[in-house]
């Protein structure tokens, strides 16, 4: 935490000039700390042929909240994909250094997914998609009823415990996709544009809860935006996406300490920030070969 | 909302129940008015008669065949799923015996039926045998969708979570081939009838166990028209009645949850 506390808001480097495997570098923010997941030259291609990902580098370290964004159709839900075990790249290494995983490289039951669509269960009531995970892990419901409740309250959702998916709206069926990911305690959590179908004011609310969430349980976080405002806010770090194909285009580190509050919002660091990273985004779509859909 | 749906519900049942007596009406007038003589074509009057006359033994064979029905649909259920479960477990299999299933679908009940009457001493048995084998093919062949057809989204929320593949069939795939499954289950409710009826056209046999089928035939011999008419109609209602009870055991299952059993919300 102390690492990120620089002074000078953000440090921004390009591809370019860091072609070097990024864990080799004790950079700033990773100073103290060995990689949690690293990712090595990974590419993706599907079987129609296309090129989703090519010579992805990554490097998460823990307690790290990480922030892809880039234009749409980039590869970033597939880049989370690959991270969780739920795609294998074509290429590339791929490792949790830290955790004792699986042999096939799956980490344990401890990540969290909030998928770009809600994936609620038609059939079972908010509850017990909520219930969910739990259930897979062999919980009995009774014994964690308290905890469905209050991951519920906390997004939010008190009214809805005994609704059907169908009998909710977008944004409501994503909350209930969010409670159900935190309900596991994930030491990683992967999210998925988790906020984009919600209204400014929710956004804001539950864009504060995570942070503390995020501060609380020592989470580290992958987070997937389209929002300039939203990554500058959340990250300590925005990998900047190109397309076609997928590739990082640039790493901005946000070096502002955590807690961050409404303050922060306002603050010229803050905007400052939105800059570089919008300008990083700019160039990243113009690197895109023909116009994104 | 209650009385909001009572009415709607009236209002659905009403047209046809009008439509229904109108037609026995003009059916009643013109038998009357032109005297058409009842072993040529008979008026509902008549029929009705003819069924209040010999209530116990319509109503024996009504049973006779409805019990081959249902016992038909038990099998063809129990043994579709579980075809459709083998199926779904691996793509050979299928591959091996699906196009065995489409041919017991293609040919013709009549033309088999003969068949497995010879070869099967107890005619109840091959009754039972030709009304299953013409009643399975929807039920393996929706089944099956249903149980390949998960949501891509889901399968990858039970594989983050480690779902063991109990899990992944008990909480993920069955709930997910239900819908199907019930559609199916509808279609071979009613092809259960059939079979039991043309399998007791064909096996021709009376007696004891004689079905609505038999009653039909030994109506037609003794120009006992009127009869004839109330054995099709009572095969009529009984067909309409196992569908209903069919989509109410998928109401009950589907309930709240799938857009097929919700009433759309229009202002
Ligand atoms: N299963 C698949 N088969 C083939 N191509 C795919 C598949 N999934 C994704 N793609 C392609 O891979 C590219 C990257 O998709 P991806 O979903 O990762 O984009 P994204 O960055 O998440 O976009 P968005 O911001 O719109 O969600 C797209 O061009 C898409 O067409
Ligand atoms: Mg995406």
């Amino acid at each position: 935490m102390t690492a990120r506390q620089l002074a000078n808001g953000s440090t921004e480097r390009t591809r370019e000039n860091d072609q070097r495997k990024r864990w080799n570098v004790p950079s700033a923010e990773q100073a103290t700390d060995r990689a949690l997941l690293q990712l090595a030259g990974i590419s993706k291609r599907f079987s129609n042929g296309l090129v989703a990902l090519e010579g992805v580098d990554l490097s998460v370290g823990p307690g790290e909240f990480v922030t892809l964004l880039g234009p749409s159709g980039c590869g970033k839900s597939t880049l989370l994909r690959v991270i969780a075990g739920l795609a294998s790249p074509s290429n590339g290494r791929f490792d949790w250094p830290q955790s004792n995983h699986d042999g096939d490289g799956k980490p344990g039951r401890s990540l969290g997914f909030v998928f770009q669509e809600p994936t609620l269960l038609p059939w079972r009531t908010v509850a017990d998609n909520v219930y969910l995970p739990l259930q897979l892990a062999g919980k009995r419901k009774g014994d964690v009823q308290d905890r469905i409740v209050e991951a519920l309250a906390q997004v939010g959702l008190s009214r809805f415990v005994d609704a059907y998916p169908r009998e909710l709206s977008g944004g409501m069926k994503m909350r209930v996709s969010i409670a159900r990911a935190l309900l596991t305690n994930p030491h990683v959590l992967l999210m998925d544009e988790p906020f984009a179908a919600l209204d400014e004011i929710t956004r804001t609310k539950l864009n504060n809860d995570l942070l503390e969430l995020f501060a609380r349980k020592h989470l580290t976080v992958i987070f997937v935006t389209h929002s300039v405002y939203e990554s500058v806010f959340l990250s300590s770090r925005i990998v900047v996406m190109s397309a076609r194909p997928g590739r990082v285009s640039a790493e901005i580190a946000i070096d502002v300490p955590y807690p961050r509050a409404e303050e922060y919002r306002m603050s010229p660091t803050y905007n400052d920030c939105c800059r570089r990273v919008s300008d990083a985004l700019r160039r990243a779509m113009a690197e895109t070969p023909f116009v994104s859909d | 909302m209650v009385r909001r749906s009572k009415y709607v519900a009236l209002a659905e049942v009403l047209p046809p129940f009008i439509v229904g007596v109108a037609m026995l009406a003009v059916w009643e007038a013109a038998c009357r008015v032109f005297a058409v003589p009842s072993y040529l074509f008979p008026a509902p009057s008549a029929i009705a008669h003819s069924i209040v006359v010999d209530v116990p033994g319509l109503m024996r064979a009504l049973w006779s065949t409805l019990r081959v029905a249902l016992i038909a649909l038990g099998l063809a259920t129990a043994i579709g799923s579980l075809v459709a479960f083998l199926f779904v477990q691996n793509k050979l299999i299928e591959r091996c015996f699906f196009p065995y299933a489409v041919i017991l679908q293609v040919t013709p009940i009549v033309a088999i039926a003969p068949l497995i009457i010879i070869l099967v001493k107890n005619t109840q048995i091959a009754l039972i045998i030709c009304a299953t084998i013409i009643a399975i093919f929807p039920i393996i062949s929706n089944t099956t969708i249903g149980l390949r057809s998960i949501d891509a989204g889901h399968q990858d929320l039970f594989a983050i979570n480690h779902a063991t593949r109990w899990h992944n069939l008990v909480l993920l795939r069955i709930p997910s081939a239900l819908p199907f499954f019930f559609a199916g289950l509808r279609i071979a409710s009613g092809l259960s009838l059939i079979g039991a009826v043309v399998a007791e056209f064909v096996a021709g046999t009376g007696g004891q166990s004689a079905g609505l089928a038999y009653e039909i035939l030994q109506a037609g011999f003794q120009l006992d028209i009127p009869r004839m008419f109330a054995g099709l109609f009572l095969i009529t209602v009984t067909g309409i009645a196992l569908f209903l009870v069919m989509v109410g055991f998928s109401k009950l299952a589907l309930g709240r949850w799938h857009d097929s059993e919700m009433e759309r919300e229009n202002g």
